[in-house]
């Protein structure tokens, strides 16, 4: 009921800024440029592999309307912890597709944007739509959006297996040009989930001392509705000698009592007229789920039972490099302008309350789980 | 048993946001506050460097690796929809 409030409440909101923008005349801003890029991304880490390609392609067929198509396909390799434990490894794929318009008018800009995730046991469809309008001599944009995701779950081998579950999301944005060298941004995002909100593969375990090994698994019960709420402070700063400096920090909490925080810091710097070089460490934190534990007590042992990991008490690190490398003219298409770019990214996760069930040292006692993952990103971007 | 998200808490946001939408789309200009840095003293936050979203495939890509392993999520500044997987 609340959350059918807020988001009636939220939709009226919308509508009156929705107007409320629509009205202002000024003078015109500008589409982003055209585009493509033909990306390849590679993660491997904690015994998974996923890799594959994804396109995007931007096209204005005028001044004021540009349309956008996305591709992405996810080849996956699992041999996770959490699978190896009770399940054996897998193969499968995902692919996704976006379909995007953008509407200027003035200094509104409009977009609506259709995406759908199609793997062998889930599908995802969604459509968002987005207004930001620039105001206050340019110096101010406001933005505004509207989500609404629909899932099938499903689960392989178990043809009797159909869930359903929703999404709506709502969100706003501001952003402040403070001085010739600075900008900011606050950006805030509410999420309500309901309906099947479960991994329909990962179990728990409990202690069961009728068996040899001293505990015994169950399927993980969620709640079937979450509310959580973010938001997120950034800052670019424009440094004397032509680089640029980023910051970010975004606060979460949701109703499953899961409370995150991340801060980001980014460095770009140019060498030459030709090559972009960019630096970056991310920390990311969060407490655990209410209904979270590693080895409840005996079956059935409360209402809301998990054991995901990505429920537990963690933290990870990232350090980031990337590499973008102007294209000369004698190998751009045409009279367009071409960019080939390498980035890497190296992630360390440390689980706080979450143990390895497949090292030594006992039921409850097994050191803490951690690993560490190469995420790898190789694209060319074509603007013309 | 669970605590649920104040809707109170989530409203009061949304509240203020508008509030500030409004205040800014009626113009800071009727409270006498003039815009300070000038069109023409934008150089430097119009250079591509500062971009953002200066690779928007790479960054949907880190947010698709990062919102499959963490609980976060939400505010990116992106539409977002979720991650799609089990």
């Amino acid at each position: 009921m609340a959350v059918t409030n807020l988001i009636n409440k939220s939709v009226k909101l919308f509508a009156v800024l929705l107007v409320s923008m629509t009205c202002l005349s000024a003078q015109a801003a500008v589409l982003d440029p055209d585009r493509a890029d033909v990306l390849y991304h590679s993660y491997e880490g904690g015994g998974m592999t996923i890799d594959g390609p994804s396109v995007l392609l931007r096209k204005k067929t005028s001044e004021s309307v540009a349309f956008t198509a996305y591709y992405y396909l996810d080849s996956i390799s699992s041999a996770s912890v959490d699978v190896i434990s009770t399940a054996s490894a897998y193969t499968e794929k995902r692919n996704e597709g976006q379909l995007g318009v953008e509407y200027l008018h003035d200094k509104t800009l409009m977009s609506f944007n259709l995406r759908q995730s199609d793997e062998d046991d889930y599908l995802a469809q969604s459509f968002s739509i987005n207004v930001s309008q620039d105001t206050f001599g340019d110096l101010t944009n406001l933005s505004l959006g509207l989500s609404y995701g629909d899932n099938e779950i499903r689960r392989n081998g178990d043809d009797q297996f159909e869930e359903q579950s929703e999404q709506y999301r709502i969100r706003a944005g501001i952003n402040q040009v403070l001085t010739r060298n600075l900008t900011a941004s606050f950006n805030v995002e509410a999420i309500a989930d309901s309906g099947y909100l479960n991994n329909p593969y990962r179990t728990v375990r409990y202690i069961d001392n009728s068996v040899p090994s001293g505990v015994a698994y169950q399927a993980e019960v969620y709640p079937e509705t979450r509310n959580s709420f973010a938001a997120k402070f950034s800052a670019s700063y424009f440094l004397p000698y032509r680089a640029a400096l980023f910051f970010h920090y975004r606060h979460f909490t949701d109703s499953w009592e899961i409370t995150a925080s991340d801060v980001e810091l980014g460095y770009r710097h140019p060498l030459g007229d030709s090559i972009e070089l960019e630096f970056k460490v991310r920390y990311y934190q969060q407490s655990q789920a209410e209904f979270y534990s590693d080895l409840f007590p005996y079956r059935d042992a409360q209402n809301y039972l998990a054991r995901d990991k990505e429920l537990s008490d963690f933290s990870d690190i990232t350090y980031g490099i990337g590499i973008t490398y102007q294209l000369p003219a004698s190998v751009s298409f045409g009279d367009t302008r071409s960019e080939a770019s390498l980035q890497w990214d190296y992630i360390d996760f440390q689980y706080n309350n979450f143990r390895d069930p497949t090292a030594d040292g006992g039921v409850g006692n097994e050191p803490f789980y951690g690993f560490s993952a190469n995420v790898i990103r190789a694209f060319v971007s074509v603007y013309f | 048993m669970l605590k649920t998200l104040s809707p109170r808490i989530t409203a009061l946001s949304l509240n203020c946001i508008a509030l500030l939408s409004l205040m800014g789309l009626s113009g800071c200009t009727s409270m006498g506050i003039e815009p300070w840095v000038k069109p023409y003293e934008r150089q430097n936050l119009a250079d591509p460097i500062m971009r953002l979203n200066r690779h928007p495939s790479a960054s949907m890509h880190m947010a698709h690796v990062l919102e499959g392993r963490e609980s976060a999520r939400g505010a990116e500044g992106t539409g977002g929809g979720g991650c799609g997987c089990n």
